[in-house]
């Protein structure tokens, strides 16, 4: 990106920056605003009444997708440094999909039917905030490790992941294989309404949590040693991202299961669209283009190509290719 | 092959008890036990001597057909023949995966020059997406033409159904095997380079070209008569190597035998652990392989590229 | 004062640092010397609370290191290290502005900005101010980080091995600053150093360690001396005056 160098206006605040990633923001977002719409009311066939509020509930879920991946990639990407990483390239989804087969496999299908379909959700996400910070630790302890080995590792224990949890599966009984199905192959089309507004009030606690330390995330970006010489109790914030992230990787998992490259996607184009490392404004932005990729790329496949849920697999395809892209020029650098 | 007679010996008996059972005994023997034990172990020697042969070509000990898009290049070039000639019998379906998982490697190996950084674990990472890319598009077609189920059995390793006449396509891996053995050397001098190889009085396209085959054929084989299992051939040689070394006429045969007996003991597995159903092998080897791959991989404490 | 007393930092069974007691700070610029290995950033970084300690104790004007919340530490003293790459993507300005964060925790007042000007102009960065760090050569980003630290406005500042990576000019300009900052503000600078003559020519103080131990700690010219300088680095190093100052020859 070239630089701006005719702006002349004295920056007001710690990352105050003289490219106006406000202005990009906004655009994003009328940009957001008019894929929902576009969304909503073209080709509808018959009823509006009907219509609208059906499509309303996809988008709500894809809204509420966008967010999850979004800030927990970006969030996770501040705390480690670097712009590969992600939560699912490092097996945190394969993870939370481990944990939800391993309550159906330690409990069993008929002892979960009677319990609330509420308090099944916080006890998996409470699992899933404690191995996945464990799982974290573990991994990014010591030493530092070659960026390149991280990604394998990570790659390597989704894999594990994801073989533990089908072994677990073909040892369940039918029945309650069928339970885990349900939970396994949810789309846009058929999100389950009482999980969408878990969700929502997980989403919204969440960003409580994280408007209020938007500038400790900036100081976070700048790395370990940095951090904590300007003040910050580095570990315990990290520690709070980490819960932040584990939280948000069980809700969008649970809402459409793994989409591994979505993340890294659209935090990188937030971070070459804006100019910017602030939270205050790669996290909207993040969140904005989660949306327009989602609907829009809904939109057009629905619309232009006739096809309904191949979404994730356009996705992982076009990340797939980005993610070596990248790869390839940190080698050059 | 005088050691893949010893990896069924040692270990045959064994797995015939676990089937013993059923009773009807000779019959099932001939029929299924027997097919399925061979199958697995013509399997595993291929799988494990393959992915030593791709670790001296591309000199990196993390590459084998599921980190190279090998495997996944076969699975497409399965499904293209599903969609256009599903008539065709066995042995076409695999030449036509054959010739999809050379390109699929082809395109690895070219990728892998423009790499500037030769780091240990980038190779195998991009690999492994090269990977995650082709089978996004199997996906993608898998998926409009409604054959994801048919997908799914190719991309997890199952020796379930294998009976007599289903598995005999593995000899040609062995065949293929065999020659591996015997040009084992020249394999070592091309991992070295073009130059040296040239220097050396080989033909270095010839050399290059001939082990892309035998890897590409033999991971075709393996896809259409099993599915897909990950790591096999990496952590096998991996294992011997820590044990006795990189000589590798000398751990030829041991990696041949570690990679039955492997393959054969998660088999066993897979079919105590939730008797009398049994888990597809390619899943146990999934659990058992990550978890010697990520020891492989953090073995060492740290080392920055 | 930064006093140490009786510091040990272990790896496994070796002992990096081994029972250190030294009071630094007590004059302009402090320089830290010894080969590689003689645990001049362990110490370094353990008093700037980077590496927890495995025995002993660091305070800092009387403040323990180790129970003293950072956000108040931050005001006391600021530390730079080697490693200084970022994957953010920030300007000079938003960088130097991070030093203010102990103090404004993100929202800037007029003294913040104040402050960030001063160390901006006192670096010669006004040119670059809207340039990422990327985009500017290694001695560029080192006076940025710099800017940084001293924005930071606080009265011990640690830097570890400053002048690495940077030609001789460059080198000569960092010193030349870092000389000028204590002279004018007051500030205790301590620095790890690799070059001697460099340590000698801009030190009041240099602390020669070796395996984990001080060996000597005094006014440069006195840790200047052929027999101190060869013991520590086992090497023989001819000690010369030019022009005043203390030059270490050791070449041939």
């Amino acid at each position: 990106m070239p630089t701006d160098t005719l702006t002349l206006s004295r920056p007001a605040s710690v990352l105050a920056y003289t490219r106006r990633p406000g202005v990009r923001l906004g655009i994003l977002a009328v940009l957001a605003v008019a894929s929902v719409v576009v969304f909503l009311t073209v080709d509808i066939v018959g009823s509006w009444d009907f219509a609208v509020p059906f499509r309303a509930r996809k988008v709500y879920a894809m809204v509420l997708v966008a967010f999850a991946i979004g800030v927990s990639t970006v969030l996770f990407q501040t705390i480690t440094d670097n712009r590969i990483l992600t939560p699912s390239i490092m097996g945190f989804d394969s993870l939370y999909l481990l944990i939800q087969t391993l309550v159906v496999f330690v409990f069993g299908a008929s002892a979960l039917a009677t319990v609330d379909e509420q308090v099944k959700w916080v006890v998996e996400v409470a699992l899933m905030v404690t191995f996945s910070t464990l799982l974290f630790r573990w991994i990014f302890a010591g030493a530092k490790r070659s960026i390149y080995l991280l990604v394998l590792v990570g790659i390597v224990f989704g894999t594990l992941f994801r073989s533990l949890s089908s072994m677990m599966q073909r040892m369940l009984d039918p029945a309650s294989f069928a339970v885990l199905q349900d939970a396994f192959f949810a789309s846009f089309n058929a999100v389950d309404e009482q999980l969408m507004l878990m969700s929502a009030i997980a989403i919204l606690l969440v960003s409580l949590v994280g408007m209020r330390m938007m500038r400790v995330f900036d100081v976070i970006g700048l790395g370990e040693s940095h951090a904590i010489g300007l003040g910050v109790n580095h570990r315990r914030v990290v520690t709070v991202m980490l819960v932040l992230i584990a939280i948000l990787v069980s809700v969008s998992t649970a809402l459409v299961g793994p989409i591994t490259f979505f993340g890294l996607i659209v935090s990188n184009l937030a971070y070459a669209l804006l100019g910017t490392s602030r939270h205050a404004f790669v996290l909207p932005a993040t969140v904005l283009l989660g949306v327009i990729c989602l609907v829009g790329g809904q939109f057009i496949l629905e619309h232009v190509f006739a096809l309904d849920t191949a979404l994730s697999v356009v996705i992982e395809f076009a990340g797939g290719i980005l993610f070596i892209v990248l790869l390839l020029k940190r080698g050059v650098r | 092959m005088l050691s893949t007679f010893i990896g069924v010996s040692d270990v045959s008996p064994l797995s015939l008890l676990e089937g013993g059972p059923d009773g009807k005994a000779a019959q099932l023997l001939v029929v299924s036990r027997l097919p399925r034990t061979l199958a697995l172990v013509l399997t595993g020697v291929a799988m494990s001597i393959v992915g030593l042969i791709m670790q001296m070509l591309v000199r990196n000990k993390f590459v084998e057909p599921s980190t190279t898009g090998t495997a996944e290049s076969a699975a497409l070039g399965l499904l293209v023949v599903t969609i256009f000639a599903p008539t065709l019998p066995l042995f076409g379906k695999m030449v036509v995966a054959a010739i999809f998982a050379l390109a699929g490697t082809g395109l690895f190996l070219l990728i892998l020059r423009r790499i500037p950084v030769r780091s240990i674990v980038l190779v195998p990472l991009v690999g492994i997406m090269l990977g995650g890319v082709i089978g996004a598009v199997t996906t993608f077609f898998a998926y409009r033409l409604d054959l994801l189920q048919t997908l799914g059995t190719w991309l997890t390793g199952d020796f379930s159904g294998i009976l007599r006449g289903r598995y005999e396509l593995l000899w040609l891996a062995l065949a293929m095997t065999v020659i591996a053995w015997i040009a084992a050397d020249r394999f070592t001098v091309v991992g070295l380079g073009q130059e040296f190889t040239t220097n050396l009085g080989l033909r270095y396209g010839r050399v290059l070209a001939l082990g892309l085959t035998i890897v590409a054929v033999v991971t075709a084989i393996v896809v259409v008569t099993a599915g897909v299992i990950p790591f096999l051939g990496l952590i096998v040689p991996n294992i011997v190597s820590i044990a006795m070394g990189d000589n590798v006429r000398r751990s030829i045969p041991w990696v041949a035998v570690l990679g039955a007996g492997f393959v054969l003991a998660c088999d066993i597995v897979g079919r105590l652990l939730r008797f009398p159903y049994e888990i597809p092998l390619g899943i146990v080897v999934g659990v058992v392989g990550s978890v010697l791959f990520l020891y492989l991989l953090l073995r060492r404490p740290s080392r920055a590229h | 004062m930064i006093s140490i007393s009786q510091v040990t930092k272990r790896y496994g069974r070796q002992a990096v640092v081994d029972d250190v007691s030294l009071e630094l700070g007590g004059c302009g610029i402090t320089s830290i010397i010894g080969p590689n290995g003689a645990g001049k950033s362990t110490l370094l970084s353990m008093v700037a609370r980077l590496l927890p300690l495995d025995g002993g104790t660091i305070t800092i004007d009387g403040l323990d290191v180790r129970t003293t919340p950072g956000s108040v530490l931050a005001t006391k003293v600021a530390v730079l290290r080697q490693d200084n790459h970022l994957a953010a993507r920030l300007t000079v300005q938003d960088l130097v502005s991070f030093g203010r964060y102990p103090y404004s925790k993100g929202r800037l007042t007029s003294v913040d900005r104040d402050a960030i000007a001063r160390a901006i102009g006192y670096l010669d960065l006004e040119p670059f101010v809207d340039r990422f760090l990327d985009e500017l050569s290694g001695g560029q980003r080192q006076r940025a980080f710099i800017a940084m630290v001293l924005a930071q406005d606080t009265d011990y500042v640690l830097l570890d091995e400053p002048l690495n990576n940077l030609d001789l000019r460059h080198a000569v300009d960092i010193m030349k600053l870092l000389r000028a900052a204590a002279d004018d503000t007051g500030k205790r600078i301590v620095l790890v150093m690799h070059d001697i003559n460099f340590a000698s020519v801009y030190s009041d103080e240099i602390v020669a360690m070796r395996d984990g131990r001080v060996v000597l700690h005094g006014p440069s010219s006195e840790v200047m001396q052929s027999e101190v300088l060869g013991l520590i680095y086992d090497l023989p190093i001819d000690v010369r005056e030019v022009d005043g100052e203390r030059i270490g020859y050791y070449y041939r």
